[in-house]
């Protein structure tokens, strides 16, 4: 089986947001793979493990991108691939799927996982975007994931109801929390990892223009939510303040 | 300049959602002077129609088919498609809820067009259409516009407006038959697990659980207030780690993000995680023993004291005030 995920570097949970000159700062930030990403390559290694086959988690990014594939690769993936972007200028989700498309053109498929969304951008499209350039079925939000020859079955999280789909391979699906714990990788995994085969392809080697992907949206501004005052912390008996509360709620913010 | 904006509206439960009409709300604004034209499709949605037209609808379309029973983006986008090359809009604009993050990517790569995915806000500048959007789960917010061509957006439930209900509002209904290929996905069952019907993203009001409730029954409390104030209940993912309740209702940067108008935080310290999900509130209470809670930092009324003698007492005293008027 042919397993590949798609994988994206995002600042770790906790940074918090800098601006400066008017694009968001990753001096000092702190990277993980996205935690959406996450569910997806332990589904893959799982897929694999029972099945048999090869999981490559592919990338798209600079040269620090190889770190969080290494460490997929110590989760136990078996091949990394990262396609340097550096080059291009004008970049949004339909070039991020164009250029994951472009790579997948000549590749032999039978599942491809992602996040459902990442945690910076969260738009939640470039997966069905490829699936889509592919022309291959999707599933989104999964939560649950299984294989009976070609037939797939799959729970997905719809707004808190769980949804089950049939479908067949070739498939892509996006991995919601849920899905699975993630590994740590083990020592042993990280010194595998090592050897483990990571290719770096520039965009250039891929058959695409430049012109071809240039993106369709542009930002024109980003900046940073209005600080929150503190509020209000109420004093006295705890029955006083609760009825305080309700009459502020009624009377002064006029929510209920 | 006027624009013609293709509103496709979605439907829960037989009724249509009221992003919907907050979408028709910010339709109109594209539209400037244009067309606003609302869609509803189903396997029987005919009956909905005349509400999009109270919400601003200026013409609907219906698309009936049996293949439209249950939503699949297979099924789904194929009538969408057909509606969109007969109607040739400017503008297309959904609601950012699960049907239309799962649908929308494939509309837009089948259109060859740009896609801004969750916007909070619009505003027309000119010729432009600039659309605010949170970033990095709203720590930040970038405005961004389509370049050039079709203007495709979704957006995020409870951040726009509805018009003001007008029920002597009517207009020309048409169905558009739509042929359906196979599906390569089918819906098989679905199992309703939302307990209040309160869905987290749309909800008005929420009130949340962190690690201090410490256990699911811990969780009853915060369902009694729930219940009284018809909120959604929401989670941290400290309580959604310790397993005291489903992952589906976790908010935060993992999880979901959440705009109600007010936000009552139990028991949660206010890991930024955590506030990345719900700062963005209109109104935030947090109930917390720990004077220090980062919680108090975000909230605008914060009592400082044991969560299940608070809640309680919430929970009779709005019972008493809502019950007298």
């Amino acid at each position: 089986m042919n397993i590949y995920v798609i994988m994206k570097r995002t600042f770790d949970t906790e940074e918090k947001i800098v601006i400066e000159n008017g694009q968001i700062s990753d001096e000092g930030v702190e990277f993980i793979i996205n935690p959406y990403d996450e569910y997806a390559i332990e589904e893959a290694i799982r897929l694999r493990d029972d099945n048999g086959g090869e999981v490559t988690v592919v990338s798209i990014g600079d040269e620090e991108v190889e770190k969080e594939l290494r460490t997929a690769l110590a989760m136990g993936a078996d091949k990394a691939v990262l396609i340097n972007n550096e080059d291009i200028e004008d970049s949004d989700q339909f070039t991020t799927a164009s250029l994951l498309a472009a790579y997948f053109e000549d590749k032999e498929y039978d599942l491809i996982l992602g996040g459902n969304v990442s945690n910076d951008n969260s738009t939640g499209q470039v997966g069905p975007r490829l699936a889509e350039q592919l022309d291959i079925p999707y599933v989104t939000t999964i939560t649950k994931f299984e294989l009976d020859g070609e037939k797939v079955t799959i729970e997905r999280d719809v707004e808190g109801d769980v949804e089950v789909i049939e479908t067949s391979l070739p498939l892509l699906v996006t991995a919601q929390q849920g899905l699975n714990d993630p590994r740590y990788p083990s020592l042993p995994g990280i010194m595998k990892a090592k050897k483990k085969p990571l290719e770096e392809i520039d965009y250039d080697d891929l058959d695409i223009d430049e012109d071809e992907i240039e993106a369709k949206t542009e930002t024109v501004e980003i900046f940073l939510p209005p600080k929150k005052e503190a509020g209000k912390i109420l004093e006295g008996e705890l029955d006083e303040q609760v009825q305080e509360l309700v009459k502020l709620l009624r009377q002064e913010a006029k929510v209920i | 300049m006027a624009r013609k904006v293709l509103v496709f509206a979605e439907v829960r439960e037989n009724e249509l959602r009221n992003v919907s009409f907050e979408a028709l709300a910010a339709a109109k604004d594209i539209a400037a002077g244009g067309e606003v034209i609302g869609v509803v499709a189903g396997e029987s949605v005919s009956g909905l129609a005349e509400t999009l037209f109270h919400y601003g609808a200026d013409r609907v379309i219906t698309v009936e088919n049996e293949k439209l029973k249950a939503y699949t983006n297979d099924g789904y986008s194929q009538a969408y498609l057909q509606v969109i090359d007969s109607v040739q809009p400017d503008a297309i604009l959904m609601g950012h809820t699960a049907q239309g993050k799962d649908i929308s990517p494939k509309l837009a790569s089948k259109l060859s067009s740009g896609l801004i995915s969750d916007a909070t806000g619009i505003e027309i500048d000119g010729e432009d259409v600039i659309f605010t959007r949170p970033i990095y789960s709203g720590k930040a917010f970038e405005k961004k516009k389509v370049k050039e061509g079709l203007i495709f957006a979704t957006i995020r439930p409870n951040n726009i407006s509805v018009l003001e209900k007008d029920e002597s509002r009517s207009g020309e209904v048409v169905n558009e038959d739509v042929e359906i290929k196979d599906l390569r996905t089918i819906v098989k069952e679905v199992v309703r697990k939302s307990t209040s019907g309160v869905d987290l993203s749309e909800a008005k009001v929420i009130v949340a659980g962190g690690r201090g409730v410490k256990s699911s029954e811990g969780f009853e409390p915060l369902n009694e207030l729930a219940e009284v104030l018809g909120a959604a209940v929401g989670a941290s993912r400290g309580a959604c780690d310790a397993d005291y309740c489903d992952y589906s209702l976790q908010i935060g940067q993992t999880g979901k993000v959440v705009t109600p108008d007010l936000y009552i935080a139990c028991g949660i310290s206010g890991a930024i995680q955590h506030l990345a999900g719900m700062s963005n509130s209109k109104v935030i209470v947090a109930i917390n023993k720990d004077p220090e809670a980062n919680i108090f930092n975000v909230a605008d009324y914060g009592i400082v004291g044991d969560l299940f003698e608070v809640v309680p007492m919430l929970t009779e005293e709005f019972k008493k005030v809502l019950q007298t008027n």
